[in-house]
């Protein structure tokens, strides 16, 4: 088990140093920087910024220079944000996004799997038939669309939930479920197609021939079976609504952590691509851990280490 | 002697896309108590359908028992609804599936596939379950049954599982136990070795047995009496010495001469049945096995032989041959 979680923990930094490596230089890549959008600013102010920066250095210095930073875990400076750092613009962020990120991810996976396993037992009933309805609404709907619907019908129409802003309970209500559609949609169909599967299994059959009620043998047999696609899907799924999402955050007006990717890509915000970027991958690479370790739970015929024969 | 079972007249079809498939067409046997019955016959034949339908474990819809009656210990198995049959599985019959392989939870641990039936029919405490779960192992011939208990299935090789089956099938007690083909995915050694534990418990607990199988060496040692089906009919039944001494219908004369045996000539090649059954979404009005018989008469093809008597009650046959006016012509 330490074994396996060591050697887990060195591939998870081989592949941030990767992952860091490539994205700086690709960033670099790309025309123009940080300074370019900003009106005529004499050459020699622009020199000044550079070199206030760093941006004159060799590019592999510059490049070194990071991976020491990073590795103290001090993202630098913003280029655009002058008063913050990459640091403070995380903190402040991603409690904001991860709480919001966090509701919508009870609600998909609760919502998700109870609405799989209905339209799983009820298979080819007009309870599957309209469970598979808001399935694929809530895939094919962009969540833009979604959002302003909610708000137009929740906030302006009966005006059960404020229609925008961050600040107590209720402001979270709308922009949660919104956000949850998509994945809730996703686990639904997800965990229909493994109950499908499972309920025709024989072992259901001789749960069956025991004389088991059919709440049980759903409950206790065919869920738990049903449910290792779903977990693999979870990773990747928190990693991403965890550090926000862009368009929600902007139509609620939410203070998150989803405006700070896009909009540092289109400003060359350097540090700002870099700190986000970093975060994110140490984020994924760690639920992906999780998600491994959650499948020895789930499955006992799964063991860590390289000792399981299957 | 006491009859624990009797089906009569069962009729069970499949609505499929093409249409109805009318797997059983009036199957008519009893097992009496303490008795091994052998069902017989080959792929398709009905066999496992009939042996789901007294356990009402074909699902339905597409399947649909469209007349008949299944009488267990004199109560109409067919008018249950499934609250009831659910206070009958597991407890009163039991049943052991072909595939062990497949046939266990692989994330739940033996020993609690094993008390499930005893905690919900017995209203056994969790402990006492656990206690006779291990009695249980320890009886099917698992060492370490304490262990062995805690274990998952794919810790248990594939002749383990199917005693672990067996040992769960048995949990209660039950009067009847099922086994569909119980030894067909086990190879040789190990398919003795079941047979024998099932033997060895049939005569410990009293327990009727009805064995579905297509292997008629599994019948020889095990039964004591043959069902053989034919196309979702009983074609022939009577008790092992007669079906194997004294075959009367030409089917079942048919798979006995399929059948390697070691008191025969070892130059003389096996006689395989030509053909293939008859298809069972538009089943022939006359017998079944007309197309592939070798004794084929005109009325065979319009008019469907009954069960008669041959030589005494308890050897029943349906050919038109038994007819006193077809005597002499095989």
């Amino acid at each position: 088990m330490f074994r396996y979680l060591g050697k887990r923990i060195l591939f998870m930094a081989i592949s941030l140093f990767l992952i860091v490596t490539s994205t700086f230089f690709l960033m670099h890549a790309i025309p123009g920087g940080p300074f370019t959008s900003e009106k005529k600013v004499p050459e020699e102010i622009k020199k000044a910024l550079e070199a206030k920066y760093g941006l004159d250095k060799p590019l592999f210095e510059q490049y070194t220079d990071y991976l020491v930073d990073v590795i103290q875990w001090d993202l630098g400076p913003s280029f655009t944000e002058k008063s913050s750092t990459v640091n403070d613009m995380i903190n402040r962020g991603f409690p904001v996004s991860a709480h919001l990120g966090l509701q919508a991810i009870a609600i998909a996976v609760f919502g998700g799997i109870t609405l799989g396993v209905i339209a799983a037992l009820k298979h080819n009933k007009w309870q599957d038939y309209t469970g598979m309805i808001i399935a694929v609404l809530g895939l094919s709907v962009p969540s833009f669309i979604l959002a302003t619907f909610y708000q137009y019908v929740f906030s302006i129409e009966l005006g059960w939930f404020p229609i925008a802003k961050w600040e107590s309970f209720e402001y979270t209500v709308l922009p949660s479920l919104a956000l949850a559609a998509s994945p809730l949609a996703f686990i639904a169909r997800l965990t229909r197609s493994n109950m499908i599967e499972v309920l025709g299994q024989d072992y259901i059959k001789t749960a069956k021939s025991k004389g088991l009620s059919s709440f049980v043998i759903t409950v206790k047999h065919a869920i738990r079976n049903a449910l290792l696609p779903v977990i693999t899907y979870l990773g990747p799924l928190i990693a991403n609504v965890l550090t926000g999402s862009f368009v929600i955050e902007r139509i609620f007006g939410i203070p998150g952590l989803g405006r700070e990717f896009v909009l540092s890509i289109s400003n060359r915000d350097y540090t700002v691509i870099m700190g986000t970027t970093v975060f994110y991958s140490i984020l994924l690479v760690v639920l992906v851990l999780l998600v491994d370790l959650a499948y020895t739970f789930v499955d006992p015929r799964i063991k860590l280490a390289g000792g399981g024969k299957e | 002697m006491e009859r624990i079972l009797e089906v009569k007249d069962l009729h069970v079809s499949f609505h499929t896309y093409a249409g109805e498939v009318q797997a059983v067409r009036g199957v008519n046997f009893h097992v009496n108590k303490g008795e091994a019955v052998a069902i017989v016959g080959e792929s398709g034949c009905g066999k496992s359908v009939t042996s789901q339908t007294i356990m009402k474990l074909i699902p339905m819809p597409p399947g649909e028992i469209k007349k008949g009656q299944i009488l267990f210990q004199g109560d109409d198995l067919v008018k249950k609804s499934n609250k009831e049959m659910e206070s009958i599985r597991g407890k009163d019959i039991g049943m052991i599936f072909q595939d062990p392989m497949t046939s266990l939870n692989p994330t739940m641990t033996i020993g609690n596939q094993i008390m499930e039936g005893l905690i919900k029919h017995q209203n056994m405490s969790k402990a006492a379950a656990k206690t006779r779960a291990v009695e249980l192992l320890e009886i099917v011939g698992i060492p370490q049954p304490d262990r062995r208990v805690n274990q998952y299935p794919h810790e248990f090789s594939g002749g383990m599982r199917q005693r672990a089956m067996i040992a769960i099938s048995l949990a209660c007690s039950p009067k009847l136990l099922i086994a569909d083909e119980p030894t067909t995915a086990l190879d040789v050694t190990i398919q003795a070795q079941i047979l024998d534990l099932m033997k060895d418990l049939q005569k410990k607990m009293g327990t009727s047995i009805i064995l579905i199988t297509h292997d008629l060496g599994v019948v020889a040692e095990m039964c004591d009496r043959v069902v053989v089906m034919y196309a979702g009919k009983v074609i022939e039944e009577g008790t092992v010495d007669e079906i194997f001494y004294n075959p009367q219908h030409p089917y079942t004369k048919g798979l006995l001469r399929s059948v390697p045996r070691l008191d025969l000539d070892r130059d003389e090649p096996l006689t395989p049945i030509f053909g293939t059954p008859p298809d069972l979404l538009r089943p022939p009005v006359g017998c079944g096995f007309t197309a592939r018989c070798e004794n084929a008469m005109r009325v065979c093809q319009e008019i469907d032989p009954e069960l008669n008597d041959v030589n005494g009650p308890s050897h029943r046959a349906a050919c038109w041959l038994q007819h006193p006016l077809a005597q002499g012509r095989s």
